[in-house]
């Protein structure tokens, strides 16, 4: 009974804390997850107040939490949404999975790590954030901007190519070898094509099981059911947060609306835990060494995700501002980053990746929204007007000779 | 005549329609999902962005279209009005204490007595344009009637129940 009163108190003390950091960031129009990241870092070991009693239970939440945080995003895209979009935007999927995951995979080998430590790190620099992104956007009232499906699409090939991605780093990091990496990938690939076509034909027959009209039902069949998915996944080696992934694009409809709707207060509560799980796993006295590494491959990572924005937005014929607004609102790295480095840390890869993902995710995650704003000020634009003015005046000078 | 309306996906948020106005001016209409949607209005420097995004509800969106619509047609009465010297149109409210609530519009025998006609009734923000003789009104109908200003009078008098000639 004992420790049960004592993980009453330290689970409702740190849930309380959450929600007061939360406040505060949003005044000052911050995400909250480096706000949870911080946290997680000063209850930790080693950090301010060590919690005792209640680190199994945060990190069955946490657990929890990656699979909420993928089947939400499941939600958010239709079967159609996924494949439809896949040939107008994958030379922009290819530019961004080059510019931004070969920096991370070259930045681990500078710094002397195995090649699992540089896929991982790969993967933490190559995916952009969609819900820090997806809100960035709606905040600063962007949705009918003409670059916005530019910027979508790029998080839909991102996202996409984690259903792919993250079952290869699964089978490698549980230490199969490259060859058992290629099975684990053949089987993920065989299943997220044989969920997109059953999801395009028969979605609304899978969404027919389960009933909107009652709340309560429809929260536990679909939570169930996306529980024992992500679980039947994780032990066929495919990584349990695809197979969430991939219970949320299977359903569309009513179903996916309401479902949204239900799970998105359980979705707050867990993703909060996890990002504070992540957060406890590191050990604070960790991060100074590895502030200067993440600082430079933060600021490299984001310079060549400007460059992707731009040469996206170029492709799609959009004006210089709309192309420099794409580049900075591809910035911040967020959830999958986190996701990506906790399989890391959970096989022990390389001890110091979870303190450089931490600060890395840190300083993306922070700067991201606030450089997201540049385009916004009077001075951002008049400078690119100027430049748009300097570059103009070639074309009928030359014309006219 | 027509206007080009374009549809453009947004996929995880829904769907963006937009159109060019002939005064060069961008107007678009982001639909979410979740049945929210907002008005925009484009930057004219830079026709990429939006200068403002304006979140509208479901009903404030079915107000703002009505208003739109409800001008577009009273536009076209106008401009009927203009073609022909002297033919004025007006809205006439039935009166709640009106002799004609829950009767047919042929018992007014409106043309025949003002020479002015019925061309549309409002009712419930919906319009039903030229209503035949067996059109049953109801409290709160709005009357369109085309005629000379003597029988608008007459028309606006009858539906009163004031039958002074």
């Amino acid at each position: 009974m004992h420790s049960t009163t004592i993980l009453l108190i330290e689970v409702g003390a740190l849930l309380f804390a959450l929600g007061m950091l939360g406040r505060i960031g949003r005044r000052f129009g911050l995400s909250p997850i480096p706000l949870y990241l911080l946290a997680g870092l000063a209850f930790g070991h080693g950090g301010v107040i060590p919690l005792s009693a209640s680190e199994e239970f945060i990190e069955v939440g946490a657990e929890i939490g990656v699979i909420l945080l993928l089947v939400m995003l499941g939600l958010e895209y239709s079967a159609s949404e996924l494949v439809g979009n896949l040939r107008s935007a994958a030379p922009a999927g290819l530019i961004d999975a080059l510019f931004n995951a070969l920096p991370g995979a070259g930045f681990a080998f500078l710094l002397g790590w195995g090649w699992e430590a540089a896929l991982v790190l790969a993967g933490i620099t190559w995916v952009s954030s969609s819900g820090v992104i997806a809100k960035v956007l709606g905040d600063l009232g962007r949705l009918g901007n003409r670059e916005t499906p530019v910027i979508l699409s790029v998080l839909v090939i991102e996202d996409l190519a984690m259903a792919f991605y993250l079952p290869l780093v699964t089978a490698v990091l549980a230490g199969v070898g490259l060859l058992g990496g290629a099975k684990a990938l053949a089987v993920a690939v065989l299943t997220v094509v044989a969920v997109l076509v059953v999801a395009i034909r028969y979605g609304h027959a899978i969404s027919s099981f389960i009933s909107v009209k009652d709340a309560e039902a429809l929260l536990l069949s679909v939570l169930g059911l996306t529980l024992f998915v992500a679980g039947v996944a994780a032990e066929l080696k495919v990584s349990a947060a695809v197979g969430a992934f991939l219970v949320g694009i299977a359903l569309s409809g009513p179903v996916a609306h309401n479902a949204t709707q239900i799970l998105s207060p359980l979705r707050d509560l867990f993703a909060a835990v996890f990002f504070v799980f992540f957060g406890l796993s590191t050990d604070p006295a960790a991060m100074p060494p590895v502030i200067l590494p993440a600082l430079g491959l933060a600021v490299l990572t984001m310079l060549t995700k400007v460059l992707t924005g731009v040469l996206a937005s170029r492709r799609a014929g959009i004006a210089l501002p709309g192309q420099i607004r794409t580049g900075l609102a591809l910035m911040p790295r967020g959830e999958f980053s986190i996701v990506i480095a906790g399989l890391a840390v959970a096989s022990g890869v390389e001890p110091e990746l979870a303190p450089l993902a931490t600060a890395y995710v840190l300083i993306t995650v922070v700067s991201g929204p606030m450089l997201a704003r540049l385009p916004d000020y009077t001075w951002f634009k008049s400078m690119v007007r100027k430049r748009m003015a300097v570059q103009r005046p070639v074309g009928p000078v030359t014309a006219a000779e | 005549m027509r206007v080009r309306v374009e549809q453009t996906p947004l996929p995880g948020i829904g769907v963006r329609h937009d159109l060019i106005t002939s005064s060069g001016r961008t107007v678009g209409v982001v639909s979410h999902r979740n049945g929210r949607r907002d008005l925009l209005l484009y930057d004219v420097d830079d026709p990429d962005s939006c200068l403002a995004s304006i979140p509208l509800t479901d009903d404030e969106a079915e107000a703002l279209a009505d208003v739109l619509g409800a001008s577009l047609m009273l536009g076209q009465l106008a401009g009927l009005r203009q073609q022909a010297a002297g033919l004025l149109t007006e809205q006439i409210a039935l009166p709640a204490g009106s002799p004609f609530v829950g009767r047919r519009l042929g018992d007014t025998r409106a043309r025949t007595r003002t020479s002015a006609s019925i061309v549309a009734v409002l009712r419930d923000r919906e319009v039903i344009a030229s209503p035949g003789p067996s059109f049953q009104f109801d409290a709160n109908d709005v009357v369109v009637a085309v005629g000379t200003r003597e029988g608008l009078n007459g028309v606006t008098a009858i539906l009163a129940g004031d039958t002074g000639d």
